[in-house]
């Protein structure tokens, strides 16, 4: 066996060229590593992000978990609506999101499922405060104590915390003291709540303020499962009396006072809803996304005045490759001019082909406009010539046409400019070749010229199709409302419903076609046959 | 995250209280959020240039996204990045916003200058203060026009709202808002239903269906806008014979521009409009902003503002001093959409209930329109 080859240091030759090649690649990362940082930091966690945001649904555990835990056993088919208990949680649930205001962002997150429930949770919210009222003026006519904020907090509060806050500055966050957790549960875990509320919410304390009218029923139910409970260095008698006192006291109907406040709250769907749509992931958004719904029977198609996500998909497609074909049509032209002029006037309409390139996007679009619409100048030609009777005007604007005309005129250079740079690359030989060996001008172009320019052709398509799939500016603005594509909509949740988990999703969607159409396009084409130049 | 947020805004609130007035360090860049057009504009003459005039430090920019500004500060309040310091919005938009905690709870007699007779700025502003956040600067109302010279109406004029969905009359294409406000009431008006009835009608989805298959009738026929001034560019282009627009745009539009276009002030809806201060805003720049507001929203200021577009001052003390517009030296008043030649048929919007059921109609508004 050959003896292994050493460098000069004495490490074999083999590692000596590793380490040369590691330091090299190495040196070759460090100085990509700013772009790498870059398009991961502002693109590829963004975007990844946004798109999980498509199946999250934290929010209504979150918002309301008291109620999502008495709901899991609930079931429709035998109860068409949920008990007390239920709608116990579910105000004390909603006194805290009242409070920190956010019951009408999950009010939103459920009425992307259920029409109406939005305004239920916000008219509720004004109402949560009152609710049980009676209950806790029936404590107080009992003991006048039950009224006083100082009465609570000797009941609930950690002693460490009552040491801590007679000694600091800023009254230290609320500790529950672990007795009153094991002697009354519900009442200590509602309290906590209200405790840490009024200190952050409000900046109040709890020392000062006399709990919500829910702590007061979760007292009853907890007196109501344990008339006797013991909490060390309570005041005397007050939980005992109260726990004498509770069986007598006329119990708190909270279940009215929500189908009061709002009739929704008695119909089965919307506890359907809130039960369907508790867990922490969802597929709703997905589904919404293609017209589909998700019931507590199993997925359905959405109503039909809901229809619009595969209608606006479709036509997103069919529209983009409309734009795509023109653009392919008006634009093969121009390249072969530019290609085969000499490169003075070559130079001249190149200019001219790329001036409008760098207008603003906006301006050319509202030039459309000017030029488009019916009072427009298009019009008024045609209306001057003849052509058209003044009464019977062409409508091209604010529909797909307009849509159409104004995406083609604004993709057009990015067909154009790899169309030129592949045809530069043709010889003009083997045009005068064919000829001379026969063929006619057509087949001369169509069997020799052509075949040399279709990588020019898949380079345009790919990059004019993908740039109209994804564009919103244009078909907002002259796209009325049979022009416009999925990703209005899209922008349309991002910006004004603010449902980004239904804009995610369909973001999501729209990525995966077009990476389907891709793989498609490389199956059929092949991707090595585009080109965008030499 | 929010609560600390929370706990901030309401600590600097009550900073704020103390040193705005007694000139703690205010900021001084300022953005306020605002409708664009001949509104921002006479906000601008009548309210910012003379503050700048007094304050030649500050700098102020105008940001024209009012029409979106609940969006943007929910989505601002996610991002947790506020970039808007005074925000222009309708009274529905400034009762969603203070239910969401996206808008700073004011204490309207303490940062609000009382009228020159002493009348408290609660009294003066009376029922206009619709929520605890909102601070009203006028009423006005969305009301319709039309292009005086359509000859294909064989000299007919429309005289009343249900013109809007007569085809047969009126011929021509409308433009009207791409929102279901006030759209959705007109087309029940239309369709029979009494002004008093209209929004217990709306609640049911049976009356929503009613409303849309009134709409169904002129969708084909109407561009839809998202901006005041598109509405009234597409009536001077003659793009549009008929539609609706804020009654100001329409008398900047008729009386400073004179197009050929004409009031109709049938079933115009009233609404109010006033600035919000958006909650977590850091202490300088709220400072700034009270200052602002404070100068902004008294007596002499809300009725200047009626010298460059036709809409009420929101303060009883500043109705006496509307006087006549600032270059045309025309009568504002029977601009006004108060003006009892143009009320006779009013109808007054219910923001409340419009609060409630925003979302529930957007949603189904922009399926309907998409469909």
């Amino acid at each position: 066996m050959a003896e292994q080859m050493m460098a000069a240091d004495g490490r074999t030759l083999k590692s000596s060229l590793n380490r040369a090649l590691r330091r090299q690649k190495l040196r070759a990362l460090l100085l990509i590593t700013p772009l790498l940082l870059f398009i991961l930091i502002t693109f590829v966690v963004p975007i990844g992000q946004m798109l999980f945001r498509s199946v999250e649904n934290q929010i209504v555990g979150d918002t309301i978990p008291r109620t999502v835990e008495a709901l899991a056993d609930w079931d429709a088919a035998t109860d068409p609506v949920p008990d007390e208990d239920v709608f116990r949680a579910f105000a004390a649930d909603m006194m805290v999101a009242v409070e920190e205001r956010v019951h009408t962002r999950l009010g939103s997150r459920l009425n992307y499922e259920t029409a109406g429930i939005s305004s239920q949770f916000r008219r509720s919210g004004r109402d949560v405060e009152d609710m049980g009222e009676d209950l806790t003026a029936q404590f107080t006519a009992l003991d006048p104590a039950w009224a006083d904020p100082a009465t609570w907090v000797a009941l609930m509060a950690d002693p460490d915390w009552i040491a801590d806050s007679a000694t600091a500055q800023t009254e230290p966050a609320f500790v529950v003291a672990d007795a009153a957790r094991d002697a009354l549960p519900r009442t200590a875990d509602i309290y906590a709540d209200f405790a840490r509320v009024t200190q952050v919410a409000n900046n109040d304390s709890p020392t000062e303020e006399q709990p919500w009218n829910v702590v007061y029923i979760a007292l009853y139910q907890d007196l109501i499962a344990n008339p006797a409970p013991q909490i060390a260095g309570a005041p005397d008698g007050l939980l005992g009396a109260a726990g004498a006192a509770a069986a007598g006291f006329v119990a708190p109907d909270i279940r009215a006072a929500f189908v009061d406040s709002d009739a929704g709250w008695g119909s089965t769907v919307t506890w359907q809803t809130i039960q369907t749509y508790s867990p922490a992931y969802t597929s709703s958004y997905f589904l919404n996304s293609i017209d589909l719904k998700q019931t507590p029977d199993g997925i359905e198609m959405a109503p039909e005045n809901q229809q619009i996500y595969v209608k606006l998909f479709i036509r997103t497609l069919i529209m983009s490759l409309t734009i795509m074909v023109s653009c392919i049509l008006l634009g093969y032209p121009v390249a072969w001019m530019l290609a085969n002029l000499p490169s003075r006037q070559a130079n001249l309409m190149l200019i001219l082909v790329l001036l409008p390139f760098w207008t603003s996007l906006l301006v050319r679009t509202s030039a459309w406009k000017v030029l488009l619409q019916q009072q427009g100048v298009i019009n008024d030609l045609l209306v001057w010539v003849g052509l058209v009777a003044d009464e019977s005007r062409l409508t091209m604007i604010n529909n797909s046409t307009g849509t159409i005309i104004a995406m083609t005129h604004i993709l057009l250079p990015f067909m154009i400019l790899p169309l030129y740079s592949v045809m530069k690359t043709i010889p003009p030989s083997y045009l005068r070749a064919a000829k001379s060996l026969g063929a006619t001008n057509w087949t001369a172009f169509w069997r020799v010229y052509f075949p040399q320019s279709v990588p020019g052709i898949g380079a345009g398509s790919i990059l004019v199709f993908i740039l109209s799939i994804g564009y919103y500016i244009t078909p907002e603005i002259v796209g009325g409302t049979s022009g416009i594509f999925i990703s209005n909509r899209i922008a349309y949740h991002i910006s004004s419903s603010l449902n980004w988990g239904l804009a995610a999703a369909l973001g999501t969607i729209l990525l995966a076609v077009v990476l389907a159409l891709y793989w498609a396009y490389d199956r059929i084409v092949g991707i090595d046959n585009v080109k965008l130049g030499g | 995250m929010k609560l600390t947020k929370a706990m901030m805004a309401t600590t600097a609130l009550t900073l704020a209280g103390t040193t705005a007035f007694a000139g703690g360090h205010m900021a001084n860049d300022m953005t306020i959020v605002s409708w664009g057009g001949a509104y921002q504009a006479s906000q601008d003459s009548a309210y910012l240039q003379p503050y700048l005039a007094a304050n030649p430090d500050v700098r102020a920019s105008w940001d024209e996204s009012s029409p979106e500004a609940v969006a943007k500060l929910r989505a601002m309040n996610e991002a947790g990045n506020l970039t808007w310091d005074l925000v222009d919005v309708v009274a529905a938009d400034g009762i969603r916003l203070c239910d969401e905690g996206l808008a700073m709870e004011i204490d309207h007699d303490a940062l609000l200058a009382a009228a020159p007779d002493g009348t408290s700025a609660t009294e003066d502003f009376g029922d206009l203060i619709v929520s605890d956040c909102f601070i009203p600067q006028i009423a006005y109302s969305t009301t319709n026009a039309y292009r005086t010279d359509v000859t294909a109406w064989n000299g007919a004029k429309p005289s009343e709202i249900c013109a809007l969905f007569d085809l047969e009359t009126f011929p021509g294409t409308r433009t009207l808002q791409r929102s279901p406000l006030d759209n959705l009431e007109w087309a029940l008006i239309c369709d029979g239903v009494p002004f008093a009835d209209v929004y217990d009608t709306l609640e049911t989805t049976e009356g929503q269906d009613r409303a849309f298959a009134k709409l169904d009738t002129i969708k084909d026929s109407t561009i839809w806008w998202t901006s005041a001034a598109e509405s009234i560019q597409s009536l001077a282009d003659g793009e549009a014979v008929m539609g609706s627009s804020y009654n100001g745009r329409f008398f900047s539009a008729i009386v400073e521009q004179n197009q050929p276009l004409e009031m109709l002030w049938d079933a115009q809806v009233y609404d109010l409009d006033g600035w919000i201060i958006p909650t977590g805003l850091p202490e300088d720049r709220l400072a700034r902003v009270l200052d602002f507001v404070f100068f902004a929203t008294d007596t002499q200021r809300l009725a200047d503002q009626s010298k460059f577009i036709s809409y009420g001052p929101a303060r009883a003390s500043s109705a006496p001093l509307v006087s006549t517009h600032a270059t045309l030296g025309i009568e504002m008043a029977p601009h006004m959409p108060t003006d009892p030649a143009n009320s006779s048929n009013a109808f007054v919007q219910n923001f409340m209930w419009w609060a409630d059921y925003r979302d529930d109609l957007d949603a189904r508004f922009q399926a309907w329109l998409a469909q």
